[in-house]
């Protein structure tokens, strides 16, 4: 596992850019998750990696195919300080894991995470500590729990 | 406690009496629409959930954002969406001009709740509805179910008083407030504009300055609707007023008579600085166009400044207009034909140049001013290009002297 750092206000051009998204293959979209921005993470990222950012990550266009790309990647979690709506909704409905953590900052490249969504916290294992995280309202982590917003409508029949 | 208007439209929306900030609520929309980069990633989750949509006449699909296809994988994904419009027999689409600028004439009204699967979908607070952006599952779930969740959010309040200058218009206010607030500084939030120059502005120059305010984070971004609102809409709507006792989180106040001509240097919306620091600087293209400032009002100061005047040499002047609306108004008052006899290039309508896929992609190394939105790193071609946003007229302006350039002296 292998955390990836970046800083604050990380918009949706960065993570798939717009000349380059023409497809809707997730496949596809992995390939050219940060291409410009950071080169080298399409062709390292491993499952199970996490990404950590600062604040506002996501921010810019509504484009789906961001959280898509990332999912897709093998991107485990993505911990930022602060989300920027639009991404924070696409990713909860995909089934991407989301965490608000105002800490983010204290997560190091090569730390070992463990991520409890349900209560918010975070243990870096390697270093004994434990981060507190925002707790999501329950509406939303049901929506996590299934598995994103599809699986949720299908579960509760609509919304209930 | 009293509600303010994106509250009572919410409550509305909801069958509720009452909504207050960070309630979860089930919303039904009265407008939704999506276009031809976020409906493909739509139609897996839709046919997931359902066979028919819950109401063709709520839907609207555009196709603005590659149009017509520039290439093979646009092509195919815009024949992706052809099939699901015939598959579901739908009625609204469109392929005549920007998605924003084709909602706001034809199809939004106030006290609408409008969802789009498009950032900029919150440029229709203009007319006085709550319009916010979402991605392609939301859009898939609202034209199966005409319901999507939303977390009420709290309220900013921003006044904008005083007298502007020549030659500085809603571009350069709303670059302004969002060089004063910050990228994240109203994230979630819902920003409600007032204020003797918000009431002054058209519609057009409203349009403008809602548009942009989901380049600090907002939700949406409101105007109370007023006489201008509905003699646009044909008197149709309904007149949410806040309360005198809404609560707003914030309120923020802006004197503008001392506003300078703005400019939102790379690769932020908020590194936002006067003309006067960036004046000068020699640019490859100029861009006028987009849901920002593609609309009669925007060109024809274009066509003012560029009348019998030439572009100057060597350099690209792209003007797109936002609909075919606005192209076919333009070109009655003669506007087109200034700009053409000017030097420039002007295309169908469309997102054209803004997200770099066609109709002018800046190369490494070249400069742009543009009257778009975002001035993202390789936003509009090379990530190694530089983006400047800025009104129409300085667009123009400095595409006349192939340089950025103070439009007063046009003026």
């Amino acid at each position: 596992m292998r955390v990836w750092k970046f800083g604050d206000n990380i918009n949706t051009d960065y993570i798939t850019p717009g000349r380059l998204n023409l497809t809707d293959d997730p496949r596809e979209l992995a390939k050219i998750a940060f291409k410009e921005y950071r080169p080298e993470f399409a062709e390292k990222v491993k499952p199970g990696d996490v990404i950590v950012a600062g604040k506002n990550f996501g921010c810019g266009s509504s484009r789906e195919t961001a959280p898509v790309a990332l999912k897709a990647a093998g991107i485990r979690a993505v911990i930022a300080k602060s989300f920027a709506r639009i991404f924070f909704r696409n990713a909860i409905n995909i089934g991407l894991p989301v965490i608000i953590c105002k800490d983010a900052d204290k997560i190091e490249e090569g730390d070992v995470l463990e991520i409890n969504f349900k209560e918010g916290w975070i243990k870096i294992l390697n270093r004994n500590l434990v981060l507190r995280c925002e707790k999501l309202p329950d509406f939303i982590l049901d929506i996590i729990e299934a598995g994103g917003l599809v699986n949720y409508l299908k579960k509760h029949k609509g919304f209930g | 406690m009293g509600m303010t208007l994106v509250e009572k439209i919410l409550a509305r929306a909801a069958n509720l009496k009452r909504v207050s900030p960070s309630d979860i609520i089930i919303v039904n929309v009265d407008i939704a629409m999506s276009h031809d980069t976020t409906t493909p990633l739509a139609i897996k989750p839709f046919f997931e959930i359902a066979d028919s949509v819950f109401d063709k006449n709520k839907i609207v699909i555009c196709f603005d954002h590659v149009v017509p296809p520039a290439n093979i994988n646009a092509a195919i994904l815009h024949k992706k969406i052809r099939d699901f419009i015939k598959k579901l027999g739908l009625v609204n689409v469109h392929m005549e001009g920007v998605c924003h600028q084709i909602l706001a004439e034809k199809y939004v009204i106030p006290g609408y709740v409008v969802i789009g699967a498009d950032s900029h979908t919150c440029t229709h607070g203009a007319l006085g509805a709550f319009a916010t952006g979402v991605g392609s599952t939301d859009i898939a779930t609202v034209y199966a179910l005409g319901k999507i969740w939303l977390r009420v959010p709290e309220s900013f309040k921003i006044n904008i008083e005083g007298r502007l200058k020549k030659g500085v218009y809603a571009k350069d206010v709303i670059l302004y407030i969002i060089g004063e607030m910050g990228a994240d500084g109203a994230v979630y939030k819902s920003i409600e504009f007032s204020g003797k120059v918000v009431k002054d502005f058209s519609i057009s120059s409203r349009l403008t300055l809602t548009n942009m305010v989901i380049e600090m984070g907002a939700m949406n971004g409101i105007i109370e609707a007023d006489e201008k609102t509905f003699e646009y809409t044909g008197g149709r709507g309904i007149p949410f007023k806040s309360d005198k006792d809404a609560e707003y989180e914030e309120v923020f106040n802006f004197d503008v008579s001392n506003l300078e001509p703005q400019v939102a240097c790379p690769h932020n919306v908020d590194n936002v600085t006067d003309i006067s620091e960036v004046e000068g600087i020699e640019i490859d293209q100029a861009f006028i166009g987009t849901c920002t400032n593609g609309r009669v009002e925007d060109i024809e100061i274009a066509a003012r400044i560029l009348d019998g005047r030439r572009i100057k040499s060597n350099v690209r002047l792209i003007v797109t207009p936002a609909s075919n609306r606005v192209y076919m108004e333009c070109l009655r008052r003669g506007y087109i034909q200034k700009l053409l006899e000017a030097g420039a290039i002007v295309t169908n309508p469309g997102c054209g140049a803004c997200l770099g896929r066609h109709q002018g992609v800046l190369a490494p190394g070249e400069v742009c001013v543009s009257t778009s939105n975002r001035n993202f790193m390789g936003r509009m071609g090379s990530p190694e290009a530089k983006i400047y946003l800025a009104s129409p007229a300085v667009a123009a302006a400095s595409a006349v002297e192939g340089r950025i350039a103070d439009p007063r002296r046009y003026l």
